[in-house]
């Protein structure tokens, strides 16, 4: 019994993880169809803001929060305007050209700015603390991020599916030239989705950095955990990425405490047991 | 170059001059990482040639000894043999120097046999590569080397249960098969031994189980950077410092990540041959000469790997300039003051026999930075691994 309330609650930490490092992701190569190989890209440069202005400037981590937030989407959306609006209707393989070449470039400018070593973000006290769980503790961030992906799941559903974006967003994504004909402005609509998926790029980076910390090389090192979840999530379907995260959080977690040895090998043969049995992902729509 | 440069080489040549035969231009071919992930590694090795060169000029015995770095970038064993067979043949370098890991020094033991040329290696740690030939000579460590005067001093201090945690990949299971060997032999218990894979990024289940078993000790071996940073954060948040699980470890407090580790870090045990605080004259020096270069430099086991190795290859100049052979005949049971303390390369295994110091993390109340303080020498040792 110990065993499992240990697995589904560490599992479900480590899935919400999993979660708010590939939400952005979801949002710009799920939804927008843009293969976006430079979503770590993002996370990597608002964690190393985050950094910048905690350790370097010295201001509270809520203020480095926001700030590296907003300096994430400042940064993402002249690119939009610049960079992915010309590769929107590319090919997939021009867009993985463009966008890993984006990603070497944010690699190379944050490694001359602040060097290749780890660029910790300190958490405020009250989520260092360790939780008592009755049975066992826990650290308190890992709470405050299972309840924040909540949060995060629950927003997106309330814009995508309830409020007028969300239906533009979705008609433009569907058919671009007859939404443009109904009168959206689909460009705005793109400029604002990229500028959300950059925004939630640099919270994952920065919530997630507890366990994937914020380093140079964080694009590279992270891309297959990010490029997974959306993919077992299914393209296009938020809902879909936050149960594969879940799914895989618990399902890698239960592989570490039964078969040590062999978590990383499990994982990956049930990614591919998954995609083969479901080519589209969970929630893929064809 | 500073001024001191200019002074040491007419000093050496005063003293030396009578054994130089004919003065040679010897080139030492360094193969390390400069980019990518790794380069930290590369920038250590040359921040730490510059200062040797600083402090002794750049000449032995009347040769002039030049450097060129390659970058070999990472793991990566057909490249450094390329690099190798290009620095032999057309730049005819007489030594070569570097390497990181392990593969890409295994990959030139067949070029330097055939051409007879001394190869030092400033870190790859495993102890077998030494076997496969007689021109390899190391000033790094092996893990067997700091991973066994760790479980004895754990057992002195009174560990008997201990549960190992190694990331599962060459190094870590050299340091696990140190630990548990010597360990048992000693009469402790080993309740667990678990292999992490190398791409784990939450380490909770594996913590968690070892504090369900609530072991005296936890041994661990993990690769620098990220795994070490998330590691040490889940050993204090899951409770097992709390629970009395003493932290015993290698290399994973090493100077060039440990203030990013933070308080998290502090108390932690570790059994290693150099920390930066250590307290000598030698590395006095060698930090102010390396310091006055490189404002921002950060002295670990690879800067004094490459410092002892550039030592290593004056000596060698001095006394044999380009022959290969009598150069290692030469170094063979040399000893040295070196920063990290007295050495002497071991004429068998022909890696450095040191001391191991068993050492806290603290926080200096002076400068507010997190330190490796000594807190005794376990041992004076050579390669353990060398037999196995």
């Amino acid at each position: 019994m110990g065993l499992f309330l240990n697995i589904v609650i560490d599992g479900t930490a480590y899935g919400m993880i999993l979660f708010m490092i590939a939400v952005g992701l979801s949002v710009t190569m799920g939804l927008m169809r843009v293969v976006n190989l430079a979503h770590g890209a993002f996370a990597l440069v608002g964690g190393a803001l985050a950094h910048w202005f905690q350790q370097d400037l010295g201001t509270g981590f809520g203020i480095a929060l926001v700030a590296a937030i907003a300096g994430t989407v400042i940064l993402a959306l002249p690119l939009e305007l610049v960079l992915y609006r010309r590769i929107y209707r590319m090919g997939e393989l021009q867009q993985v050209l463009a966008t890993i070449g984006l990603t070497f470039l944010f690699i190379a400018t944050i490694n001359l700015w602040q060097g290749s070593a780890l660029l910790v973000i300190e958490f405020p006290q009250a989520l260092r603390m360790p939780v008592d769980l009755g049975f066992r503790t826990l650290p308190a961030h890992r709470l405050a991020v299972i309840g924040l992906g909540f949060a995060i799941i629950l927003f997106l559903w309330w814009l995508l599916d309830r409020t007028r974006f969300g239906v533009r967003l979705r008609a433009s994504v569907d058919n671009r030239d007859i939404a443009a004909a109904h009168g959206i402005n689909t460009d705005m609509v793109y400029l604002a989705t990229f500028g959300l998926g950059a925004a939630l790029a640099a919270i994952g980076g920065i919530m997630g950095s507890e366990l994937l910390p914020i380093e140079a090389y964080y694009p590279l090192r992270y891309m297959v955990l990010f490029l997974i979840v959306v993919a077992v999530g299914g393209m296009g379907s938020i809902l879909g990425s936050f149960l594969a995260a879940l799914g895989l959080g618990i399902l890698e977690t239960a592989a570490r405490y039964l078969l040590p040895d062999a978590a990383t090998i499990s994982f990956f043969a049930i990614v591919i047991l998954l995609l083969t049995l479901r080519p589209n992902g969970l929630m893929g729509r064809v | 170059m500073t001024a001191i440069s200019r002074f040491a080489p007419a000093l050496a040549l005063g003293i030396v001059v009578a054994q130089a035969a004919v003065a040679e231009d010897i080139r030492v071919g360094v193969i390390a990482p400069f980019s990518g992930p790794f380069a930290q590694y590369g920038t250590q090795y040359q921040q730490a040639i510059e200062a040797y060169q600083a402090q002794h000029g750049t000449s032995a015995g009347g040769n002039e000894i030049e450097f060129i770095y390659r970058d070999v970038g990472g793991v990566d064993p057909d490249l450094a043999r390329s690099l190798a067979q290009e620095l032999l043949i057309r730049d005819e370098v007489d030594y070569l120097a570097g390497f990181t890991f392990t593969p890409n020094a295994l990959a030139v033991a067949p070029l330097i046999e055939q051409s007879q040329t001394p190869t030092v290696i400033f870190n790859a740690a495993t102890s077998a590569i030494n076997r496969d030939s007689e021109f390899y000579l190391r000033t790094s460590y092996t893990l067997w080397q700091v991973s066994a005067p760790m479980a004895e001093w754990a057992y002195e201090q009174g560990v008997r249960s201990v549960v190992t945690t190694v990331t599962d990949y060459g190094p870590g299971i050299d340091a696990e098969n140190a630990f548990v060997e010597t360990f048992e032999a000693l009469g402790g218990e080993v309740l667990d031994s678990i292999r992490m894979p190398l791409s784990t990024t939450d380490f909770t289940p594996y913590l968690q189980s070892v504090l369900e078993q609530s072991p005296d000790g936890l041994f661990v071996f993990l690769p620098g950077g990220p795994p070490t940073y998330t590691f040490t954060r889940t050993y204090n948040e899951n409770g097992l410092r709390e629970d009395g699980i003493m932290f015993l470890g290698t290399a994973e407090t090493e100077e060039s990540n440990l203030q990013a580790l933070g308080d998290p870090a502090l108390g932690l045990m570790t059994a290693y041959h150099y920390s930066e605080a250590h307290d000598s004259e030698a590395n006095a020096e060698f930090l102010a000469t390396l310091r006055e270069l490189h404002p921002d430099a950060i002295a670990n086991w690879a800067s004094v790997g490459a410092y002892d190795g550039v030592h290593l290859i004056y000596e060698m100049v001095e006394a044999a300039g380009s022959d290969g052979p009598a150069a290692v005949q030469h170094a063979l049971g040399l000893e040295w003051e070196s920063p990290r303390g007295p050495v002497t390369m071991d004429p068998e295994s022909r890696t450095v026999i040191q001391n191991v110091y068993i050492r806290e993390v603290i926080r200096n109340p002076d400068t507010g930075l997190l330190e490796n303080v000594e807190q005794g020498i376990i041992a004076t040792v050579g390669d353990l691994g060398w037999d196995r």
